[in-house]
């Protein structure tokens, strides 16, 4: 398996295409921090108007901690296109190529080897975000120092300790991670059914774009069954940013609000996974593949 | 004739005694003043607590600088607080910055069971952002217990006062500002909201917002430099 997994992987990295997503999370993330360093501090008054008017703020709340969650925020929805780029790509390039039926006479089981394609697409997965981790958070914790962070909601606002951010940063990347995996996940599900990779690339895009746009969506009749979307669950990261409260209203550092609903929300997503990925082992070990 | 004097006597009485009566509140106020002045700066390290029903935030570790006339400045330990604009600044000291006012004693009452001079404030100066300002002074102690001001821009704010051991140089142990607070709302397209199914509480209209700040200690008169107030 590990032969395979190596095999897969040096597939994957020996493409160019690989490297047009780290590319691009890296002029997404350096515009991003070049655009808050020069007019920061006008996009926190447009974005604390609100507050502003009524509120001083004491403190930074434009620094590091914020700016990386502004990337996270905005590059979650994104990244997972660039994810389909390499996941949806894994089967159907094969066919594309013609090389997958000769794969299959190689004396390797179909599970292992769609196994070993999908822990491929994971480990690229895994490694694209600690990219965005280096970037968003590590440099962008040089670019503009650390304090506080301030987690505007539509109704409220939350504001946690400068001390009390890193370890949820690290949670929120795990989390991130177990996102990306289902992402890949659902590209390889494609994969299967195609002959050439646009397909199944445009598919899992199609997929995560109209979810998400019915997720943030407003309207009763999205919100009532929104929590079947998986989509929804992706930004499950962000309860990491939200404390528990005490009986007068105070937060309490350290503690995350509703652990058990972040908890569940990992578990659908990983419940997605195995949903993806074992349906397409089941179908594909009953296919006859023919390219 | 004689109902004449009667009106007339009653009059003068009653005027002498309002004269008095503004007399008396303004040596209390400038009493107080006195008081205070013998603070020239501080440095206090104190908690600070939020009560704003759309704000979540711990207690955060600060520090109050002062400086006379009417510097002052609230920085925290490592992350952001929101204060109310304009309550920020309003401390005892700068209640009583100028003498541009006009005290008018509004008799006494009592206050967490203590007897107080109620007395009101009002800037002679058409351009102050201060409308009124109404406090409640402990004669005895020369202290001023608790204070409503209510500005052009900002709203109304209370601010009660406990004392201890600063009570000496009029500098109180625990501040408790009171504020008008406005509604807060952002589209959700923007927030990009987790939901995490829970039920999520209404929160009530127009509540008035509470800054609870306790100090621990005062350095008192050493020096505060500009950089500090920065």
């Amino acid at each position: 398996m590990w032969s395979l997994l190596k095999i897969e992987l040096f597939k994957v990295f020996r493409r160019p295409r690989t490297y047009i997503a780290f590319i691009a999370v890296w002029a997404i993330v350096s515009l991003i921090q070049l655009a808050i360093y020069v007019d920061g501090a006008k996009y926190m008054d447009f974005v604390m108007k609100d507050v502003k008017d009524n509120f001083e703020v004491i403190g930074n709340p434009l620094n590091g901690y914020f700016v990386c969650f502004l990337i996270l925020q905005t590059l979650l929805i994104h990244i997972p296109l660039l994810i389909a780029l390499v996941s949806a790509d894994m089967v159907a390039g094969e066919a594309n190529m013609g090389t997958l039926r000769l794969l299959m006479t190689k004396p390797v089981s179909r599970t292992k080897l769609l196994l070993s394609k999908f822990l491929a697409s994971s480990v690229y997965a895994v490694i694209l975000l600690l990219w965005v981790a280096i970037l968003g958070l590590f440099v962008s914790m040089l670019i503009f120092g650390t304090d506080g962070l301030v987690n505007m909601k539509s109704y409220e606002i939350i504001i946690l300790n400068g001390n009390d951010i890193f370890w949820r940063y690290i949670l929120a990347f795990a989390f991130a991670a177990i996102a990306l995996i289902t992402v890949a996940a659902l590209g390889f599900f494609f994969s299967i059914f195609a002959e050439n990779s646009l397909g199944p690339i445009v598919a899992t895009m199609s997929v995560i774009i109209v979810f998400t746009i019915l997720t943030t969506l407003d309207i009763p009749l999205f919100q009532s069954v929104k929590h079947l979307f998986f989509t929804s669950h992706m930004i499950g990261w962000k309860g990491f940013f939200e404390m528990k409260l005490d009986a007068d209203g105070v937060s309490i550092p350290g503690t995350i609000r509703n652990l058990p609903a972040v908890l569940r929300s990992a578990g659908v997503l990983l419940l997605h996974t195995f949903l993806f990925v074992g349906g397409a082992i089941f179908i594909f070990n009953r296919k006859d593949v023919l390219s | 004739m004689k109902q004449l004097t009667l009106l007339f006597l009653t009059s003068f009485i009653l005027l002498l005694a309002s004269y008095s009566s503004a007399q008396t509140a303004t040596d209390l106020v400038k009493k107080v003043k006195a008081k205070m002045d013998r603070v020239n700066d501080y440095v206090a390290t104190g908690k600070m607590k939020t009560d704003v029903v759309f704000i979540k935030a711990p207690v955060a570790n600060i520090k109050s600088y002062f400086k006379k006339p009417n510097r002052f400045k609230i920085k925290r330990d490592g992350g952001i607080s929101l204060l109310p604009k304009g309550g920020v600044s309003v401390n005892v000291s700068s209640l009583l910055l100028t003498d541009d006012y006009t005290a008018i004693d509004a008799g006494q009452t009592t206050l967490n069971k203590l007897p107080v001079r109620i007395i009101k404030l009002l800037p002679l100066n058409e351009n102050s952002d201060v409308v009124l300002t109404t406090m409640y002074i402990d004669e005895a102690s020369l202290l001023i217990r608790k204070s409503s001001t209510t500005t052009k821009d900002n709203g109304t704010f209370d601010m009660e006062m406990q004392f201890g051991k600063y009570a000496e140089w009029g500098l109180p142990d625990k501040v408790i500002f009171t504020f008008n607070t406005k509604d807060y709302k952002l589209p959700k397209g923007i927030t990009l909201e987790y939901d995490d199914g829970s039920k999520k509480q209404e929160l009530p209209k127009n509540k008035k917002g509470k800054v609870e700040i306790s100090y621990s200690s005062y350095v008192i008169n050493k020096g505060v430099t500009d950089d500090m107030l920065k």
